[in-house]
């Protein structure tokens, strides 16, 4: 009708529909609801003052749940009426995030009849994000994604949605299948994720194998990265025809090993698998002739975060080694108790990363009742300020 | 009387496998080896010599349902209706006809999505929400990894690069994503202390929460015309926001001194080097939208100067790490002042204490 009147004009964003990456710009126009023409005044608004107009916060949901939804309202709703509600849902998306047509399609549909059309594929934990609808369709929205089999996702101070790399599906590398055990802790936590029990946020991340695709050394409180006990896997074949074709096996392998546990003569390359600390480097150069060893598991590790409050974290060695077969039990009792002690320990809002700081790790370690492995440090203290147990001074 | 429909609660996603193309079933944990046919095709074979192809395409993260029904579309056409989408937020056409590839990457890139990210390129930017949907920005995040991309797409669609390249851009510290470990980075950072609105502050925030949300220890309890609040030791404030994220009565977005911080460095896989984090390279550029040229232009510097001096296989922070830091501010250009220098916590362990230098 009068959409053309309608319409914010925004000569600052349409900039942003030139070039060759796809626009966001032109993704919002798209859309073309009234929910999107407001959007779109209000960012341009936001371009034009170099500010964001969102107000604070906000806490809405759906009964019986504590997380999954992110309220938002705009500091401009006179302005733009549309976005005066504009909340996100978070949907859990299946492990490895794939998808058959007809599955995007019953999402599409339901996101069409409540919100205003636009999603994030994906949100950073893993989330199908939904963008901006308004309170009293976040019941109606929930009730058509559970009859279609989907569920929220996490928000909040709880299990956050687990995400995994492809894993088995298609990597010859996977040294576990992460799409399993991804899928399995999200169903067996399904009560955390929802109803925020936690001192904090809570993530899990599974990379198959070192060369973690999912970051999750980086971006999960509990990161599983899989590796392997035993040889690398050769086909010397394979290698010989990698020399064959150009690659300077020398200088492009052995030379960049950390370990320097790789020699190659000009004929055979050996690797004494004894020193070899699983980078990846040398199966990522020559995938077709090395492999992961037989004897899979993974490494679990614990206590990534951002940097706040006291700076940022990557995870750290907390079981050098778990059997494939036993990762999913291994990982629930040991979460279990991690779970215990940050609830009886921790504080408010802090992450279990800044918890193994503050009480210290080999205290954490006695906590959760593992013993100290030396694979879980880079290196002893270099500070003489140790307190000894009291029985082993008397 | 009918009940009321039962509700439907703690079901959790739908089971990965009703969306496993049956190639990848046939084959799941089978896989062999995988070849890289092209810049964005990859061709993983089996145990079983079933091959798969994955056409992997740039997409802009924020996408409207017409696009996502495109892709469906695009997946019905050429693969039985099968796809995924990658943890860069790029999506991947699960193929098993190699003779479809060519020409469902020509109807991507008519369609404006180029195809590319594999290998020794720049995959998509990993990126958060920006002034499209969060409160504490310090600037957007959407308009930034637009830019950025339009400037590097060749990057995307070739792989020429010593090693892989990721970038990741979040709005502000909270680093909602992949910020502090990736090979360059952009930030959206805050230079002015919160202005706290003493009205409202005992009716919406915790004091207690707000003052322990502090990194630097900056809040004390105060009390304004009668009323419980706070004061901001303002020496002590280095703007992080987070009162605010705790607090709606501490507000910090300025337009004139927020702006945007550039990172390098940083890597979460394992090969040859450990995973490590991102480090300062420069302290403070200006938002300029809707282009940030600026954040352009350093961004493609850096990634220019390392293509031409690293070796391969080196990422980012390997190829600083062999050169170093000092080395590493005079190829790239980039001036080095005060605020490079760590003061927070344990900072001396980011100290040279070696005669280790170049000249
Ligand atoms: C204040 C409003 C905030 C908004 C709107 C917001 C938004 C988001 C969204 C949409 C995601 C992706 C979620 C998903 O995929 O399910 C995310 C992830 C994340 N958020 Fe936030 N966030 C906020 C506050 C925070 C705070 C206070 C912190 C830290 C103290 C934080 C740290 C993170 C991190 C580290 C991730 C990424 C984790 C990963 O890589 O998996 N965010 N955030
Ligand atoms: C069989 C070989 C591999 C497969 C199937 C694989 C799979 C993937 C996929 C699907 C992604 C998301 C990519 C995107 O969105 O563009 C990814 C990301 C990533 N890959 Fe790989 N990858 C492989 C090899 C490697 C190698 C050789 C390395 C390291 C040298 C590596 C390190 C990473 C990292 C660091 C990420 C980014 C994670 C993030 O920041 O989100 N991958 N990988
Ligand atoms: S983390 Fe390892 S197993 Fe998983 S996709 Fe990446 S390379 Fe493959
Ligand atoms: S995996 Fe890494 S450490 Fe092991 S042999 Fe290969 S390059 Fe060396
Ligand atoms: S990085 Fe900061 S501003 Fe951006 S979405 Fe996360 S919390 Fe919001
Ligand atoms: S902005 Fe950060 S440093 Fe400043 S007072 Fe708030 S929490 Fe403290």
């Amino acid at each position: 009708m009068d959409n053309d009147e309608k319409k914010s004009k925004t000569p600052l964003l349409d900039e942003l529909e030139k070039g060759p990456w796809p626009s966001f710009v032109t993704e919002i126009k798209k859309t073309n609801n009234e929910t999107c023409q407001d959007l779109l005044g209000q960012l341009e608004l936001s371009y034009e003052e170099r500010k964001g107009h969102w107000k604070h916060g906000g806490l809405v949901g759906v009964m019986g749940y504590g997380g999954g939804v992110i309220g938002r309202y705009s500091d401009v709703p006179e302005k733009f009426p549309k976005v005066a509600h504009f909340h996100t849902l978070r949907v859990n998306h299946p492990s490895g995030w794939f998808y058959t047509s007809q599955a995007l399609r019953t999402l599409c549909d339901i996101w069409e009849r409540h919100g205003s059309g636009l999603t994030n594929m994906h949100g950073s934990t893993g989330d199908i994000v939904f963008l901006g609808t308004k309170t009293d369709e976040l019941e109606p929205t929930f009730k058509e994604l559970t009859e279609a089999g989907f569920d929220l996702g996490g928000s909040g101070s709880c299990v956050r949605t687990p995400s995994c790399c492809v894993g088995e599906a298609r990597c010859e590398w996977a040294c576990y299948d992460t799409m399993k055990l991804c899928n399995d802790l999200t169903q067996a936590y399904q009560d955390e994720l929802h109803r925020p029990p936690f001192p904090y946020k809570f993530k899990f991340k599974c990379a198959g194998c070192p060369n973690d695709c999912v970051a999750s050394i980086a971006r999960a409180d509990l990161s599983v990265i899989g590796t392997w006990k035993d040889q690398i896997q050769q086909d010397d074949a394979a290698v010989t025809e990698y020399a064959a074709a150009g690659l300077d096996i020398q200088k492009d392998v052995c030379e960049r090993c950390p370990t320097r546990c790789m020699a190659w003569d000009g004929k055979k390359l050996t690797i004494d698998n004894g020193e070899c600390v699983r980078c990846m480097h040398c199966i990522n150069v020559m995938p077709k002739a090395l492999r992961p060893g037989k004897e899979k598991g993974a490494t679990i590790l614990i206590g990534s975060k951002a940097p706040i409050v006291q700076g940022a974290l990557l995870s750290s060695v907390l079981v050098p080694f778990v059997p494939a077969a036993e990762l999913l039990d291994t990982l629930k009792e040991l979460v279990s108790r991690v779970w215990e002690f940050w609830d009886e320990y921790g504080k408010n809002r802090e992450r279990v990363g800044e918890l193994i700081q503050r009480v210290g790790m080999a205290n954490f370690l006695d906590a959760i009742g593992l013993d100290p492995d030396p694979a879980m440090i880079s290196a002893p203290r270099d500070n003489p300020y140790i307190f000894f147990q009291k029985k082993e001074g008397e | 009387m009918t009940a009321p429909a039962k509700r439907i609660t703690d079901i959790g996603p739908p089971h990965y496998e009703k969306f496993l193309p049956p190639i990848i079933k046939r084959n799941y944990g089978q896989w062999k080896y995988h070849e890289s046919l092209a810049p964005g095709v990859l061709c993983h074979v089996s145990e079983t010599g079933d091959k798969l192809y994955s056409v992997r395409a740039a997409s802009p993260r924020l996408l409207s349902i017409k696009t996502i029904r495109y892709f469906a579309d695009l997946a019905d056409k050429y693969c039985d209706g099968y796809l995924r989408f990658t943890s860069r937020n790029n999506v991947e056409f699960l193929l098993d006809d190699p003779g479809k590839i060519e020409l469902l990457k020509q109807e991507l890139r008519d369609a404006g999505y180029p195809v590319g990210g594999t290998n020794n390129a720049i995959s998509n930017i990993v990126h958060t929400q920006g002034w499209v949907h969060c409160h504490s920005s310090a600037t957007d995040a959407s308009g930034i990894v637009k830019s950025v991309m339009d400037a590097l797409c060749d990057h995307f669609t070739q792989q020429n690069l010593p090693a892989k390249l990721r970038i990741a851009v979040a709005c502000c510290l909270n680093m909602c994503g992949a910020v502090h470990c990736s090979d360059i980075a952009i930030l959206g950072i805050h230079r002015k202390p919160p202005k706290i609105k003493h009205d409202v502050l005992p009716k919406v925030c915790e004091v207690p929460t707000l003052i322990a949300s502090c990194p630097t220890g900056a809040i004390r309890p105060k009390t304004v015309d009668g009323k419980q609040s706070v004061e901001v030791v303002e020496e002590q404030c280095m703007y992080c926001g987070n009162c605010y994220t705790v607090c709606p009565a501490m507000p910090l977005n300025d337009p004139e001194n927020d702006g945007i911080s550039i990172w390098v460095g940083g890597k979460v896989s394992n090969a040859r080097t450990a995973p490590k984090f991102t480090k300062l390279a420069i302290p403070f550029l200006p938002n300029n939208p809707p282009r940030w040229p600026e954040v352009v232009d350093a961004v493609v510097n850096i990634v220019n100067v390392y293509s031409q001096g690293a070796k391969k296989f080196e990422r980012v922070g390997e190829w600083i790490e062999r050169i170093g830091w000092p080395r590493f501010f005079q190829l790239t250009g980039i001036e080095f002042t005060r605020y490079h220098i760590d003061d927070f916590k344990n900072a001396g362990q980011t100290y040279a204490r070696s005669t280790h230098i170049r000249f």
